[in-house]
């Protein structure tokens, strides 16, 4: 019996796929997010639209606050560790949770190395801007993979930069001469044996959802069509006029998300989405997304 | 040639088409009920169970699918699919569609650090062993008296059973590259039109 290997870090994401990860602060809300059909919930102190507002430095979260959630929910659970904070994720691990988040909501532990995820039996999740960033992540053992977006702010238009930037470079290597393979590695510093399987397979190595900005249905569908295999939301669903019928929306909405007949019907009498913030007149020093390499 | 649909609300829904498809069967995703009056077999994928059972109670699947299970239609449930098609579960969501006599206890090896590969003896599927991809997955407690056994671990937990046209695996053989599983399924589908 083998524990911990890469087809069982791996599957567990392919588990989770046409489905909808959701932030929860507490048990309340992680049991408000599995009624409403989350695939799985992601364990934190305090969403990323008030991580924002209330500054300072953002850690791994209080363990009894995760075990609470665990208790409350039978649906897998996430937590977030800091991007190079081993002991964070070895805490995590130690805790039961179900996938880590190496996240740049939080406050980087390290800005030279990401945590060696190969070391854990648990799986990680990592963002990305881009295939090269991707395939790093992938290398250093992260099982899936989802595009960083501009977290806390309701505006999807990073993600879907993002997720164009990712599939865009997918269909240029496939389509790439076998002879171009190391000059396209060099050049996204990427490692060369995950940049010729990428050539090979015409997709990742592992699952790829969208993260960062989503805050309706649309919005979600809108992520799938464009090519990803799931969403992550955030502050969209609790920082909305009413949680439950937002929460329910997005995940109809991204299960039948070629079909706009549904995709009006669920988009019905939400309410107000959460608040959105312009990533254009953003100072760069407050774009999560910049956080890791 | 026939057509085995592929309940694709949410999991692993693309790699049991993919798999289908090296075995010479016609794969259809199915989003909708009514795209349900085309098939000739159905399969429930890995996924999250309580988000499946909640996306085919708001879709309008329930009765649907219950009906052609009565009628004959082989249906086959992979982990979360096994818990959708049971009759009674451990714990209290979510409420399963009760199409085979017996009783599954979700999570039932721990969480997702608990889970494992193994290679398990499936005698309806050669002497060769299978490789079991067990997944924070179920394991059947207890089965009615018209139900087959598939396949155990050690000879103990009941990880694959079959009672007439319904099949369930507590494991995924859409992680793997060997077609045998979905092979046996399509025989189950012949044996019907025969």
């Amino acid at each position: 019996m083998d524990q911990g290997t890469w087809l069982v870090k791996t599957g567990l994401a392919q588990m989770l796929k046409g489905g909808v990860i959701m932030d929860v602060v507490d048990a309340d809300q992680a049991k408000i997010a599995e009624d409403a059909g989350a695939c799985a919930v992601m364990a934190l102190e305090r969403v990323p639209s008030d991580i924002r507002k209330d500054g300072g430095v953002a850690r791994m979260s209080d363990p009894s606050m995760i075990e609470a959630i665990k208790k409350a929910v039978t649906i897998p659970v996430m937590a977030k560790a800091r991007i190079g904070h081993f002991v964070e994720a070895q805490i995590l691990q130690s805790l039961g949770i179900d996938y880590i988040d190496e996240s740049e909501v939080l406050t980087p532990a390290d800005e030279s190395n990401h945590i060696w995820k190969h070391d854990f039996t648990i799986p990680f999740v990592c963002g990305c801007r881009n295939l090269g960033e991707a395939l790093r992540r992938i290398g250093e053992g992260a099982a899936m993979i989802r595009t960083k977006g501009e977290a806390g702010t309701g505006n999807i238009v990073e993600a879907v930069r993002h997720a164009r930037s990712v599939l865009g470079e997918i269909n240029k290597i496939q389509s790439m001469n076998e002879s171009e393979l190391m000059a396209i590695a060099r050049d996204m510093q990427a490692p060369f044996d995950l940049v010729e399987q990428v050539h090979k397979t015409g997709t990742l190595p592992v699952v790829n959802f969208a993260a960062g900005g989503i805050a309706t249905p649309a919005d979600a569908a809108l992520m799938m069509q464009i090519g990803v295999e799931g969403v992550f939301v955030g502050s969209g669903i609790f920082k909305s006029d009413n949680p439950a019928l937002m929460a329910n929306a997005i995940v109809k909405a991204t299960t039948n998300y070629e079909n706009p007949d549904i995709l009006a019907e669920v988009s019905r009498g939400l309410g107000d989405a959460m608040p959105g913030l312009d990533v254009r007149t953003m100072p760069i020093e407050e774009q999560l997304a910049q956080r890791g390499w | 040639m026939s057509v085995i649909g592929v309940l694709a609300l949410q999991g692993d829904f693309r790699e049991h088409a993919n798999v289908l498809r090296t075995t010479g069967c016609e794969a259809k995703e199915i989003r909708l009920p009514e795209q349900l009056d085309s098939i000739d077999g159905l399969i429930i994928p890995g996924g999250e169970s309580t988000t499946i059972v909640q996306l085919m109670d708001s879709f309008g699947f329930i009765n649907r699918v219950k009906q052609l299970a009565r009628g004959g239609m082989p249906i086959w449930g992979t982990c979360a699919g096994m818990i959708v098609l049971a009759g009674k579960l451990m714990g209290d969501r979510p409420e399963p569609l009760g199409l085979i006599d017996i009783e599954v206890e979700r999570n039932a090896f721990g969480r997702q650090i608990d889970s494992f590969e193994t290679m398990i003896s499936v005698p309806v599927l050669g002497s060769e062993p299978f490789k079991g991809v067990f997944i924070r997955a179920p394991i059947i407690t207890l089965i009615g008296s018209g139900v087959e056994i598939i396949a155990t671990i050690d000879n103990q937990q009941v990880v694959a059973a079959k009672q007439n046209n319904i099949l369930v695996t507590s494991f995924h053989p859409e992680l793997t590259d060997d077609p045998r599983f979905h092979e046996y399924f399509s025989t189950m589908i012949s044996g019907v039109g025969n």
